[in-house]
């Protein structure tokens, strides 16, 4: 049972990945990393549970306010004060990204075969999807030309690391976790405002437009 | 090959046949009652096909053996179908046919055909509507394919029957991640197969956006009847396939008389529950844009080949 939920939570956040790059209504694609980060906390409060952790179980809470509430939350506002709700011109047509995430996906699970077969468990079994949620995600922020969506491809890229992290560290250091979340809770906020900043200047999120000169 | 079996194929037949218009009926009808309409009743699809059936047989000028052929081949490939997958029982005469492979190819061959009787009467909207088929199965086969082969990878064997009985000995065939990645999958698939929404809509005759409707606008009277039978059996063959894949529980293992009574009347309820969840589904979703369509099957695939690497990749049947 523990295992095929934590799989099934691991799956969910790897489908969330994929479903990021097909959506294009920036609203949803929020929602989405929301859902994610909420696969991620259940991933941290799985693991606290089945090891009887209790730092375990503070990352989940701390991974369910900040990468369910406050940064969807931040994200949601950015959105709604935009211009545009959709992401409307990404560089590479989203059928060829899909693919594209299908080819990145089974590398993945190909290239981390080793890592899982050093130790095999049900937490090892994260990885390789922890790594296609790296890779798909910055193939995402590769692909897309919308500052939102660019930093949502960028939150996803990080929820990817930090599965990889629960689930590969034995016992993970809870300063080291909050740091990071820290630092992740900074970089939003930075890029929160300095997409209001464009926004005010060039009336759009399209970052295309930040190659010309203007005056 | 004793009785029971053969008896089994029978019952089969009879079941998909004379309930495939009623799960129709049933999906219309809570759409309706959702949407404030009284709605026809169930058993409408029955009165329209009986109906049709008494009007003269009438096919448009110029057209050749295809037109007039493939509704037979639409019918006939869907009763095989009914005959060698399990949907009331485990224990089938035609156990080894029954192959994941057979089945998809006879899907598509009556596919195939459909389309080339659209393009028979060599109508505008006959082409179009053929040539958004194609675009549509080209896409939905694969991901059909890939689909259930992750259950097989974890079952071991690609034979249907087989997969349903290793789902029914160890329930982690199907209740794992790389299951409910095939169900998604396949339950996308099967709106893709079938038309209905948000691939096509099956209640409109919208010359934008049709597929099914604009292939079988030639078609009149007994033809029309088949070609309506047909895609309402394949639709109950999708549904009692993803049911009988993803909740085996309740099929008959033997082939005897009360345990087939009791397969089908699983069979039955959970046809109505996949029949009213379909119709709640489809009042709140809308139609996608015709060349978006390729883009959600592409997303069904990505997750079809997501649940086949984590099949292969992480032990099979663990």
């Amino acid at each position: 049972m523990y295992s095929q939920l934590l799989g099934l939570a691991g799956g969910v956040a790897l489908v969330a990945a994929v479903l990021a790059l097909w959506r294009r209504s920036l609203l949803a694609i929020v929602r989405i990393l929301a859902v994610q980060g909420l696969a991620i906390a259940a991933v941290a409060l799985l693991l606290g549970v089945h090891h009887h952790e209790v730092a375990e179980l503070i990352v989940a809470a701390g991974v369910l306010v900040l990468k369910v509430g406050v940064i969807p939350m931040v994200l949601s506002r950015v959105v709604r004060d935009a211009p545009n709700q959709r992401d409307t011109q990404p560089s590479i047509n989203t059928a060829t990204a899909l693919v594209a995430a299908a080819v990145l996906t089974v590398i993945a699970f190909g290239a981390t075969r080793r890592l899982v077969d050093l130790a095999p468990s049900p937490e090892s079994e994260l990885i390789p999807v922890g790594f296609a949620i790296v890779l798909v995600a910055f193939f995402g922020l590769v692909a897309r030309r919308n500052a939102l969506t660019q930093l949502v491809g960028f939150l996803l890229l990080e929820n990817g690391i930090a599965l990889v992290a629960l689930v590969a560290t034995a016992r993970v250091s809870l300063v080291v976790e909050l740091g990071a979340a820290l630092d992740l809770l900074l970089a939003v906020l930075v890029l929160q405002v300095l997409t209001s900043r464009m926004r005010s200047k060039f009336g759009a999120l399209d970052l295309d437009r930040l190659t010309e000169l203007s005056d | 090959m004793n009785p029971g079996r053969i008896g089994a194929v029978v019952i089969q037949i009879v079941f998909v046949v004379g309930a495939a218009p009623l799960l129709a009926g049933l999906i219309r009808q809570v759409r309706a009652r959702l949407e404030g309409r009284v709605g026809p009743p169930i058993v409408q699809p029955w009165r329209d096909l009986r109906k049709l059936w008494r009007k003269e047989r009438i096919a448009p000028e110029h057209t050749s053996w295809v037109f007039l052929t493939a509704p037979l081949v639409l019918v006939a490939s869907s009763v095989v179908i009914a005959m060698i997958v399990p949907l009331v029982t485990v224990a089938l005469p035609l156990d080894e046919v029954g192959d994941l492979f057979a089945v998809v190819s006879l899907l598509l061959l009556g596919t195939v055909f459909l389309a080339l009787a659209g393009l028979d009467p060599g109508t505008a909207f006959g082409g179009m509507g053929a040539s958004r088929e194609m675009t549509v199965a080209a896409l939905a086969e694969p991901t059909l394919l890939l689909a259930v082969t992750a259950l097989a990878a974890r079952a071991g064997s690609t034979n249907l029957a087989a997969i349903v009985n290793a789902a029914l000995d160890r329930p982690s065939v199907v209740l794992s991640a790389q299951g409910v990645f095939a169900l998604v999958a396949l339950g996308i698939v099967t709106l893709a197969e079938c038309a209905r929404l948000p691939v096509d809509n099956p209640s409109t005759h919208l010359e934008l956006t049709m597929i099914h409707e604009a292939m079988v606008l030639e078609y009149a009277g007994p033809d029309l009847a088949l070609v309506e039978l047909a895609a309402s059996m394949r639709l109950l063959l999708f549904g009692a396939l993803l049911a009988n894949l993803f909740a085996p529980w309740g099929i008959a293992t033997g082939t005897g008389v009360v345990e087939m009574l009791a397969g089908t009347v699983v069979l039955g309820m959970k046809l109505v529950l996949l029949g009213a969840f379909l119709g709640v589904f489809e009042v709140f979703v809308a139609k996608l844009r015709l060349f978006r369509v390729p883009e959600l099957l592409a997303v069904s695939f990505v997750v079809a080949l997501v649940a086949v690497t984590a099949s292969a990749f992480l032990g099979g049947g663990r």
